[in-house]
C-alpha cells in the first residue's frame, strides 16, 4: 500500500514520544536524581537522554584530557611543601606538537650551572591541541591532564598564557581528579614520593619513600603552615577563583586548608578536604557521591 | 557480495618488467633505497598512463601528489598510485620528475578523470603546470595568493624554524605570541601587479557572465529565464561546513557544477612537514574529525611500513585497532544517514536518533582514549594506553556513578544489543518511506566505469557496485581472519548510497561480534611494540599507506630523509576525491537534488580542505 512506508515510520517516532512520556511521568519530580540521571544515560535508555547543561553535567572519565597542569607537592606536605615535580628536562616541550609550551630553565645562582627545577613554565593553551603528549612523555609524572574545561574567557591575552603559577596544583588534586591513574603511577615510581627525591633520600640514607603523608595520618587539625599556604595559595587556585581570592584576604587561617581552599577563603567541612566545583570532597576516601534530591541547588 | 578473500595480484614485478621493455629509454626503476616503483619520462607520461590502464587493468589512480626534493636532487617529482580495481593488489607506483623553475609534467586528466582535482592541487601548492588540463587554477588557495607554499623554500607567515622542536622553547622559553611579531595585514603577500582593489572573485565574474548570457530583462517583455548561475554556499547547511557549488542552471535544471573549496584550509600538510613524526598522530585526528581512531589508524600502519622491522604491533594492539576502526565506521555511517535526511528535509528527527547512539560510542571512546572526538589513540607500533577496567569517573559532580561500569560488560551490551537495536530502528524509520525512495531512487547516478575512472572511493564506489574494499583488497591489520561482507549495491544512486551504509554498519557489527571474544582473550597482553622514544627516526625512503575509512579511502604518502620529521606528508583524502565526479553527478539533475547528492556523497569539510 502507498504510504505504508511513511506510517511505519511514523510509528517509530510516535514510539520515542510515549517512551519520553513515560519516562517523565515514572520520574516525575526527580529529573535530576542521580539514580534517575544514571538509568537515563544508561545504554537501556529508550526515552530522552538530553543533559541540561550546567546545570547537569556528564561526568568526565579519569583518562579525559583537556589542558595540562603541573604537579606539586601538597602545600602541608612536612618534608617538601609546595616543591615542583617538574625538572625542566624539556621532554614535554619538546614532543609538544604546537609547540606551545615554553620553559625557562633554572639556574643555580651560586655555581651558574642549570638545576633540575623549571624557572619560569608557560602553557598558551588557546594553541595547546589537548593531544596529552605532554602528560605521555614526562618521565616524572610532573604534568597532567586537567578536567577543567571551562575555560572560556573574554580575553586571550591575559587569561590564556598560563603561567607557572597558574598551572601549579598540588598533588592532592590529581588523586582526587584520577584516583586510579594516580595509584597506578605511584606504584610504577616505587612510592609516593617523586621520582628524584626518591633517589636523593636512598643517598642520604634514608627510606626512598615515604608513605602518602595524607593517607597516613588522615583527618586531625593540625596548625596550618600559614605563611607557605599565603605565600603560594593564589598560585595553585584556579583562575576562575581568583578574582575571590583577591576579595577574600587570603590571610584568613584556614585550617591545614589546601591552597585552593585557602584562596577561596572558605574553611573546609573536614581538614584535608578540597574543593571540586561547588562541592567538597574528601581526597583521600573514595569518594561517594552526595545524592541530591530533586532541584536543589 | 562475496564472502572469500580476493585473489591477490603477485606479478608486479613481471608487469614491471613487461612495461621497461614496452618503452625501453623512458621507463626506469626507482632504484633510490627505501623507494619503489618506476621513474617515466614526462615526454612518455600520457601514453604510458594510457598503456597500464588498457593493457595492464590499472584502471583506478588512486592518488596523485609531488614531493620537492630542495637539496636532495633539485627537483620537484609528481608520484602517482595506480590500483587494479576491483581485484585489489598492491599499487603500481610510477614517478615524473620536473625542473623546479619550469615544472611542466603532461596532465592525465583525460586518461583518469580523478586526476582532475588532485592535479589542480598539486599545481596549487607546487606550481607543476599540467600541460592538457582542462581546468588548471588554484583550488585550494585564492587567486591571489603569492608563491606556491609546499615548496621547500617556501616560508609561512608564522615560520619560525624549519623543523619541530622549535629551540625558542626550552631551555630559554620566553613565552611570546606568534602574532605579535606578525600581525594581521602584515602576513599576507601578494602576486606581482596584484592589487586588492582591481581583484574580483573568479566566481563574480562567472556570476555576472552567466546573468548576462541568458536574461535581458528589459529587452525580453516574455521575461524567459533561461540561463543562471547561482551560489550555494559557502555559508549554506545543506554543504555540511564551509563549501561552495556554483552552479549554472535552465530552468531548474542544472547544466553544470563546480565546487569551490578551500575555505578551511590551513596547509596541514605544510605544518605536518614541520611536525615530528610523532606530532602528526593528533593533527590526523582533525582531518575528518568524525573518525579520527580510523585516521591514526591509517597514518600508523603508513609509518609502520616505513619503519619495518624496528616495530611489531602486538597482537591485542591490533584487535583494539580494529574495534576502534569499526566502531568509528559506525559513528560515521550514523552521522552521515542523520544528516543525509536533513538534507531530505526531514529536519533532525532521524539525525538526533543516530547521534544518540553515536554518543554510546563516543563515551567509550572518551573514557580509553581521553576524548570523544579528538582521540590521538594510535601510536606508532601499537595504541596508547590499554582499555580502561571500568568506564567510569571520580570527578563529584551529581552523576558520578553515571559511567562505572565494566568496560567489557559495556562494549557487550553495546555491540549486542544497542547498536543492532539502533540501526533497525533506523532501518524502519527510513528505509521504506515513500518520500525517500522518491527523493532518492535513480537521482545522483553514479554508474561504475565512471565511479571507478573518478577514483570514488568507499560508500560512493561501493554503491555504484563495484566490490573494491581496501580491508579485502590489500589487506592489513587483522582483517584477513575476520569474517564479513563486502557490501555492494548496483544502481549508484543516492538510495543505494544510503542503504549501503546502513549494510555496512551491519557488517561492522559483525566484526565487533568476532573482536569482542579475542578481546576478552587478550587481556593483559601488551598493546605496545614500538620505540618508546619521544621522537622516532624513520629510515629513508617512501611509503604509501591506505586504510579503508568510513568515507573512503584514506591514504598517507610519506617520504623520510632519515630524520625525526617527514620530508614529505601527504593525505590522500576521500572527502576530497569524491568530490572530483560530483559535477558528472548533479547534471541534469534538479536544483533541489544536489543537497541530497552532496550529502549522499559523505564529505567532511576538515579533510577536503586539510
Ligand atoms: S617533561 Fe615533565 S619534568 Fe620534563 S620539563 Fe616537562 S613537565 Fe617538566
Ligand atoms: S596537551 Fe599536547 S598540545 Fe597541549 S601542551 Fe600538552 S603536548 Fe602540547
Amino acid at each position: 500500500m502507498y504510504g505504508s512506508g511513511i506510517l511505519k515510520g511514523l510509528g517509530v517516532t510516535f514510539r520515542h514520544l510515549i517512551t519520553t512520556f513515560i519516562d517523565d511521568i515514572q520520574w516525575l519530580g526527580r529529573k535530576r536524581d542521580v539514580e534517575v540521571f544514571q538509568q537515563k544515560q544508561s545504554l537501556a535508555n529508550r526515552g530522552l537522554v538530553t543533559v541540561e547543561y550546567p546545570e547537569e553535567k556528564l561526568a568526565v572519565p579519569e583518562r579525559f584530557r583537556f589542558t595540562p597542569f603541573l604537579i606539586t607537592y601538597n602545600q602541608d606536605d612536612p618534608d617538601y611543601p609546595g616543591k615542583d615535580w617538574c625538572t625542566s628536562c624539556g621532554i614535554c616541550a619538546k614532543v609538544c606538537p604546537p609547540q606551545c609550551i615554553w620553559i625557562v630553565r633554572g639556574t643555580d645562582p651560586k655555581t651558574g650551572r642549570p638545576k633540575p627545577e623549571p624557572e619560569q613554565f608557560y602553557i598558551d593553551i588557546d594553541i595547546c591541541m589537548n593531544c596529552g603528549y605532554c602528560a605521555e612523555y614526562c618521565p616524572f609524572d610532573a604534568i597532567k591532564m586537567d578536567h577543567n574545561y571551562e575555560l572560556a574567557s573574554y580575553d586571550r591575552t591575559s587569561t590564556h598564557i598560563h603561567d607557572k603559577a597558574r598551572l601549579s596544583r598540588e598533588i592532592r588534586y590529581w588523586q582526587s581528579i584520577a584516583p586510579t591513574i594516580a595509584a597506578e603511577e605511584e606504584a610504577a615510581r616505587g612510592g609516593y614520593d617523586h621520582t628524584d627525591v626518591q633517589k636523593a633520600r636512598k643517598k642520604a640514607g634514608l627510606e626512598p619513600s615515604r608513605p602518602d603523608p595524607l593517607k597516613v595520618k588522615p583527618a586531625e587539625p593540625e596548625p596550618a603552615p600559614v605563611a607557605v599556604a599565603v605565600a603560594e595559595a593564589p598560585a595553585a587556585a584556579p583562575q576562575a577563583e581568583a578574582p575571590k581570592a583577591e576579595a577574600a584576604p587570603a590571610a584568613s587561617a584556614a585550617p591545614a586548608a589546601p591552597s585552593s581552599a585557602a584562596a577561596d577563603g572558605e574553611t573546609p567541612p573536614h581538614p584535608g578536604w578540597i574543593k571540586r566545583g561547588k562541592r567538597w570532597i574528601d581526597p583521600n576516601a573514595k569518594v561517594e557521591p552526595v545524592r541530591r534530591k530533586g532541584k536543589s541547588e | 557480495m562475496t564472502d572469500q578473500v580476493l585473489p591477490q595480484v603477485t606479478d608486479l614485478p613481471s608487469t614491471v618488467a613487461a612495461l621497461k621493455e614496452r618503452f625501453p629509454n623512458a621507463v626506469k626503476d626507482d632504484t633510490r633505497s627505501g623507494y619503489q616503483g618506476v621513474i617515466v619520462d614526462p615526454a612518455h607520461l600520457t601514453e604510458f598512463a594510457r598503456v597500464i590502464r588498457d593493457e595492464f587493468g590499472f584502471n583506478y589512480l588512486s592518488s596523485v601528489t609531488a614531493v620537492d626534493y630542495l637539496g636532495h636532487g633539485d627537483h620537484l617529482e609528481v608520484v602517482y598510485h595506480a590500483y587494479r580495481v576491483p581485484s585489489g593488489g598492491k599499487p603500481l607506483v610510477f614517478k615524473a620528475q620536473t625542473d623546479r623553475n619550469d615544472a611542466v609534467v603532461p596532465s592525465l586528466v583525460s586518461i583518469y578523470p580523478g586526476a582532475d582535482f588532485q592535479e589542480r592541487e598539486a599545481y596549487d601548492l607546487y606550481g607543476i603546470h599540467f600541460v592538457g588540463h582542462p581546468n588548471l587554477k588554484r583550488i585550494l588557495l585564492w587567486e591571489g595568493f603569492e608563491g606556491y607554499p609546499m615548496r621547500k623554500d617556501y616560508h609561512e607567515a608564522y615560520y619560525e624554524q624549519e623543523t619541530k622542536p622549535f629551540d625558542s622553547r626550552w631551555p630559554g622559553g620566553h613565552v611570546f605570541r606568534a602574532e605579535e611579531y606578525n600581525p594581521f595585514g602584515h602576513n599576507v603577500r601578494y602576486p606581482a601587479g596584484f592589487t586588492l582593489d582591481d581583484y574580483k572573485p573568479v566566481a563574480e565574474e562567472q556570476l555576472q557572465q552567466g546573468m548576462a548570457l541568458g536574461v535581458d530583462i528589459m529587452g525580453d517583455p516574455a521575461f524567459r529565464t533561461d540561463r543562471l548561475i547561482v551560489n550555494l554556499g559557502p555559508h549554506h547547511p545543506s554543504t555540511h561546513g564551509v563549501f561552495r557549488m556554483m552552479v549554472a542552471l535552465t530552468g531548474e535544471t542544472i547544466e553544470s557544477l563546480e565546487p569551490v573549496m578551500g575555505y578551511l584550509h590551513r596547509n596541514h600538510e605544510k605544518i605536518g612537514e614541520r611536525n615530528t613524526w610523532y606530532g602528526n598522530m593528533p593533527f590526523t585526528d582533525r582531518l575528518d574529525y568524525i573518525c579520527s581512531m580510523a585516521n591514526n589508524l591509517a597514518y600508523a600502519i603508513t609509518v609502520e611500513q616505513m619503519m619495518g622491522n624496528q616495530v611489531s604491533v602486538p597482537y591485542r594492539a591490533e584487535v583494539i585497532r580494529v574495534l576502534m576502526a569499526e566502531l568509528t565506521r559506525i559513528t560515521n555511517h550514523l552521522w552521515a544517514i542523520g544528516f543525509l535526511l536533513n538534507d531530505l528535509g526531514a529536519f533532525f528527527t532521524p539525525a538526533l536518533y543516530a547521534i544518540q547512539t553515536r554518543e554510546y560510542i563516543l563515551d567509550f571512546f572518551e573514557a580509553t582514549a581521553g576524548s570523544r572526538m579528538m582521540c590521538n589513540y594510535m601510536r606508532i607500533g601499537g595504541v596508547a594506553k590499554d582499555l580502561m577496567a571500568r568506564i567510569r569517573s571520580e570527578a563529584a559532580l551529581i552523576n558520578d556513578k553515571v559511567r562505572d561500569m565494566d568496560t567489557m560488560e559495556y562494549l557487550d551490551k553495546l555491540i549486542n544489543d544497542r547498536l543492532p537495536r539502533s540501526i533497525d530502528e533506523l532501518d524502519e524509520l527510513l528505509s521504506e518511506s515513500e518520500i525517500i525512495k522518491s527523493r532518492c531512487i535513480g537521482v545522483g547516478l553514479l554508474p561504475a566505469e565512471m565511479a571507478i575512472a573518478y577514483s570514488a572511493s568507499g560508500p560512493l564506489l561501493r554503491a555504484s557496485g563495484v566490490p573494491y574494499d581496501i580491508r579485502r583488497a590489500d589487506p592489513y591489520s587483522i582483517y584477513p581472519e575476520l569474517e564479513f561482507d563486502i557490501c555492494t549495491r548496483p544502481n549508484g544512486d543516492i538510495y543505494d548510497r544510503y542503504y549501503l551504509r546502513l549494510d555496512e554498519m551491519r557488517q561492522s557489527v559483525r566484526i565487533l561480534k568476532q573482536i569482542l571474544p579475542r578481546l576478552k582473550d587478550t587481556q593483559g597482553q601488551p598493546i605496545f611494540g614500538g620505540k618508546t622514544s619521544y621522537s622516532i627516526k624513520v629510515p629513508a625512503g617512501e611509503a604509501y599507506g591506505h586504510a579503508e575509512n568510513p568515507k573512503g579511502e584514506l591514504g598517507f604518502y610519506c617520504v623520510s630523509t632519515g630524520g625525526g620529521n617527514p620530508w614529505r606528508y601527504h593525505v590522500r583524502a576521500p572527502s576530497f576525491i569524491n568530490l572530483t565526479p560530483l559535477g558528472e553527478m548533479c547534471k541534469g539533475q534538479k536544483v533541489a537534488d544536489v543537497v541530497a547528492i552532496l550529502g549522499s556523497i559523505d564529505i567532511v569539510l576538515g579533510e577536503t580542505d586539510r
